[in-house]
């Protein structure tokens, strides 16, 4: 059977060693490879999952996708503890450790400038949900509703229900609004991820805010506290942080206004290992 | 009322990052993720199990 090869991220040499026993996707370990002065994260993982129909075919399976998440995340974490990763996203699978080597050629300029752009930085997750703490509120009576006693009462209570939304809506996204400009002001970058949908996350409350802010580790602290004093400040608000992560967020392309004389007219080639580096190496 | 969510990294907040962030490079192999396709795709899934479990609020009030 071969093995493909599977790339968690690159990044530059490492100064303590990989844990010994870092288990990738698959269960093989995850092992450097190195090329050119950079490092990839590599493990090895069957064809028969990872060649592109098995695994255009697994992506689909939530079971598989949440073990193959997890585990390129384990070895993303294990990175971030030795060095600054560049994370690749899930998924990203060469034939063998030449074409890795390829990559790393073909992408080198690139691949330096991000880790400059990264380095000693983290990314901190923030939500806020907005919870319906003033539904029970927003009718007239004050006793607790009872059920409707016809279709009617339903969709008058619906209505008075929706307005009380509306002003709640309102106020939850001025206070979203004013944490991400708080927050944005603190950090070096900021990604705004689409609203989560609270029967995927299971979470009480509606999403408003999902961003990424990319912080210095040194100033990890100081960003955590700065989100600890909000979380108090609006009642039916919850504010929730994850991380640190590493800078999934913020290793893509850079943003296009930085660049924007760059961008060319058609689609850009986000692949630039392929017509002009192939046959040269 | 979070600290059941936070034992672990919540899987969306992993997908989040894992399926629309990070380098993309094009495998010599495989491909390259289409992100919003599949980020459609799995959340459909996703959804579709939840709801199994939690009824709409319509059919009790078509119940009576």
């Amino acid at each position: 059977m071969t093995g493909l090869r599977y790339v968690y991220a690159v990044c530059r040499p490492l100064e303590a060693p990989l844990q010994a026993q870092l288990t990738g996707v698959a269960g093989a370990p995850a092992k450097p490879l190195a090329h050119h002065g950079l490092i990839a994260v590599v493990s090895e993982v069957p064809e028969q999952d990872f060649a592109e129909e098995p695994l255009r075919a697994h992506l689909e399976d939530l079971d598989w996708l949440a073990a193959t998440a997890r585990a390129h995340q384990g070895v993303i974490d294990a990175l971030t503890v030795v060095t600054t990763p560049l994370p690749l996203r899930l998924a990203t699978v060469f034939r063998d450790d030449s074409g890795v080597r390829s990559m790393i050629e073909a992408r080198e300029d690139h691949i330096r400038r991000t880790l400059d752009r990264l380095e000693g930085r983290v990314e901190w997750g923030v939500k806020v949900y907005f919870e319906n703490v003033e539904s029970e509120r927003a009718g007239q009576s004050a006793e607790p509703a009872p059920r409707p006693a016809s279709g009617r009462d339903y969709l008058r209570r619906r209505r008075q229900e929706s307005r009380a939304h509306e002003d709640q809506w309102q106020r939850a996204e001025a206070f979203a609004t004013a944490l991400h400009g708080k927050l944005s002001a603190f950090a070096e970058d900021t990604r705004l991820h689409p609203p989560q949908n609270a029967a995927l996350t299971g979470a009480a409350g509606r999403n408003v805010l999902n961003a990424a802010y990319l912080v210095p580790r040194a100033h990890s602290e100081e960003f955590v506290e700065l989100v600890d004093r909000t979380k108090d400040d609006s009642p039916g608000m919850r504010v929730e942080l994850t991380g640190p992560w590493a800078a999934y967020s913020f290793a893509g392309d850079t943003p296009p206004e930085e660049t924007p004389e760059e961008t060319p007219e058609e689609t850009p080639d986000e692949a630039p290992g392929g017509e002009e580096a192939e046959g040269r190496a | 009322m979070t600290v059941v969510e936070r034992r672990e990294i919540a899987l969306v907040d992993l997908l989040d990052r894992l399926l629309a962030g990070g380098v993309v490079i094009t495998g010599d192999v495989t491909l390259r993720i289409a992100d919003v396709d599949l980020v459609r795709i799995d959340l459909n899934a996703l959804i579709s199990s939840v709801n199994a479990n939690v009824p709409s609020p319509f059919e009790a009030l078509e119940e009576q």
